[in-house]
């Protein structure tokens, strides 16, 4: 008796082995890549919840061209290496039809080049570094802003808002805050402004407060980070500790709650600013996806929203044709009318006119639009 | 050049440099007592923030105003559950490969490494978490443009970590586990034949060395305010190198090799380049270790054959 259930066990095992390719042929893959790992691990949840809960809307009314959706996901844990990885498996192995990805800039550059081999739609819902785009891949498209627009608004902001004109520039040395702080020192060098401090700091250290020495020691009046929370919330708080007078900008990584516990709180948010999409939580408009979002179980957070816009515009494109031509040249000529607002994208794959606004923060940590 | 700067770095770096030396000395324990490079100590000490935190949190909750109170049973509450996790992770994934290959236990710590980052990850969430400003203020030196200051707290991690130090030394010289401890230290089997719990005493080096990580994870937390679950990658490898500085296997080359590390990662980041503060600070314990190959105050080993 056992020897026969062992038996039938054994073969449903072997069949259900075998059916399964079969049914996957019958779904289309989207991958997902990100930091599910490590330091940014929060950003890549953050993105790969909102385009879950996209995907999921799309295969409960009856998936793309009568096709489900399935979501495959790939952990770059934002290392270039890695992203090599996550792409060729993701071309090999799984077989995606189009991916939403990477987040970190340093890993969507790498990566995007096997996409572009092998001739796969891609969208970045994050990377916002010039490069991205500016090597005319015909398969890659950007979900968010360019540091180099970014960078523009901040040094004007800066310079004429703000009315500082000493200015240190802190990056982390990754893609992301070295690209942006560059930009802002080009724009303000072609202003005839020189900052008074370039440098970069080491991720994943918590103390600066030799460098924060070194800021005050240069007289600066305004610090312009380039870089994420981890490490700009602890160098906020050390700048406030060591009475430095500055004004603190940044770029769009700062627009996230977890802002108020980094920096040690709101009182020490009081001279910060940084750049954003114009947030898209606040945007009437959204309620519906947000309180989508909200049913889900999914908090609506700043990426989410953004993981959520890129998976319609991805949906969208894969439901113009089967071919690459097809949803490339469909992205350039339509609007997705997504959870971020209405997109258009230019022949390089950028976001049309993509604005950028600045936030201060209330007593009480919350975000304040600056008029 | 202003003066005041300079002592400002100074204070930096000595700041920081403590921090290392604590987190250092639970590498030069176990490494002196059983030849092993525990990789996983950055992520006890990482343990040991979050607990802090948590601990803070509940005592909170239970209306504890007074500030010292606060964080004295914090520290108190730490160290014992860190301690706990440094005996557990000895028994579970060092005790049992102690008669293989060297690389073996080497491997298990790796792993526990990445055990204990994720468990906090899935447990904790990904996102940086912060415990509010306890002590603010600081001492100034100096007029009202040009000072140099030092806080309270760096006040505090400065006299805290000599107190720590202090109990450790005395443990380490006049007590009869500490007697026990370097006897391990010199030779594990001639010790055993003498009555020495051997496995008893690894236990205990492993639990003190946890325990002092513990005193910097409390202090970090109180002086930084934020951390995430990926805070002992760096902060263990600064820690690790300052043990080599000051000669892996030594107590008080720990500490030595923490402070000269802070130092100079202070003065080269205030005077050069923040850029290039750490290829410097690398690049000085390998030359360093061409003329001391033992570090600053390391024996070297003598292997009879």
């Amino acid at each position: 008796m056992t020897q026969i259930s062992k038996f039938l066990a054994a073969t449903a095992i072997a069949s259900s082995l075998l059916l399964a390719p079969a049914f996957a042929a019958d779904t289309i893959k989207i991958g997902v890549a990100g930091p599910y790992t490590g330091a940014n691990a929060t950003f890549g949840e953050q993105v790969y919840n909102g385009v879950s809960t996209y995907v999921n809307e799309v295969n409960a009314a009856g998936g793309i061209n009568g096709k489900q959706v399935e979501l495959v996901k790939g952990d770059d844990a934002c290392e270039p290496k890695q992203a090599v990885a996550v792409a060729n498996r993701f071309v090999d192995q799984d077989k995606v039809q189009a991916v939403i990805g990477h987040f970190c800039s340093s890993s969507t550059i790498p990566a995007s080049e096997i996409y572009n081999d092998a001739g796969i739609l891609e969208m970045t819902p994050s990377s916002t570094n010039p490069t991205v785009t500016d090597r005319g891949f015909d398969n890659l498209f950007r979900g968010c802003g360019r540091d180099d627009q970014q960078a523009v608004v901040a040094a004007g902001f800066i310079l004429d808002t703000l009315k500082r004109d000493k200015v240190a520039l802190i990056h982390d040395k990754d893609t992301y805050g070295q690209g942006l702080v560059d930009a802002v020192k080009k724009t303000m060098e072609e202003r005839g402004v020189q900052p008074v401090l370039y440098e970069g700091l080491t991720r994943g250290e918590r103390d600066f407060n030799a460098l924060v020495t070194k800021i005050k020691s240069t007289g600066a009046n305004a610090v312009y980070f380039g870089g994420l929370i981890p490490e700009g919330g602890p160098l906020v708080r050390q700048l406030k500790e060591q009475g430095v007078d500055v004004v603190f900008v940044t770029g769009d990584a700062f627009a996230q709650t977890e802002l108020v516990a980094a920096a040690g709180g709101p009182a020490n948010l009081k001279d910060v600013y940084y750049s954003a999409t114009p947030d898209p939580l606040a945007d009437p408009s959204t309620k519906g996806v947000q309180d989508a979002l909200t049913k889900a179980g999914v908090t609506p957070a700043n990426y989410v929203l953004y993981g959520y816009a890129n998976a319609q515009a991805v949906v969208a494109a894969l439901k113009a044709g089967e071919e690459l031509d097809a949803q490339a040249a469909w992205l350039r000529a339509n609007t997705v009318d997504s959870a971020i607002g209405k997109i258009t994208w230019d022949e390089k794959g950028d976001i049309k006119d993509f604005k950028f606004v600045f936030y201060n923060f209330d007593d009480k940590g919350t975000p304040v639009l600056v008029k | 050049m202003d003066v005041y700067i300079l002592i400002q770095q100074l204070f930096n770096g000595i700041t920081l440099g403590t921090i290392y030396g604590l987190i250092a000395v639970g590498y030069t324990m176990v490494y002196g007592v059983i030849r092993m490079i525990n990789f996983a100590h950055g992520d006890v000490y990482m343990v040991s923030a979050y607990i802090a935190a948590i601990t803070l949190a509940v005592l909170t909750f239970f209306g504890i105003q007074s500030v010292p109170f606060a964080l004295i049973s914090v520290l108190v509450i730490t160290c014992a559950i860190t301690a706990l996790y440094g005996w557990a992770i000895e028994r579970v994934a060092y005790r049992p490969l102690r008669g293989s290959t060297k690389l073996a236990p080497l491997i298990s710590a790796i792993g526990i490494s990445l055990m204990l980052q994720s468990y906090v990850q899935i447990a904790q969430g990904a996102r940086d978490q912060g415990v509010p400003t306890l002590i603010s203020g600081a001492f100034r030196f100096g007029d009202g443009v040009h000072f140099a200051q030092i806080t309270y707290m760096q006040t505090v991690i400065l006299f805290a970590s000599l107190i720590a130090m202090g109990i450790l030394t005395y443990v380490i010289n006049h007590t009869r586990i500490g007697r026990e401890c370097r006897a391990v230290q010199q030779n594990i089997r001639i010790s055993a034949v003498l009555g020495v719990n051997t496995d008893r005493i690894i236990s205990t080096v492993f639990v003190i060395g946890a325990a002092t990580a513990a005193v910097g994870g409390v202090l970090v937390t109180f002086n930084y305010g934020s951390f995430n679950f990926f805070i002992g990658f760096v902060m263990g490898i600064k820690a690790f190198t300052a043990a080599v500085l000051g000669g892996i296997g030594s107590l008080p080359g720990a500490v030595l090799g923490g402070v000269l590390l802070g130092l100079t990662e202070a003065l080269f980041a205030g005077y050069v380049s923040t850029d290039y503060k750490d290829v410097f600070a690398f690049a000085l314990l390998i030359i360093l270790l061409f003329f001391r190959p033992y570090g600053l105050l390391g024996r070297p080993e003598i292997q009879k054959v």
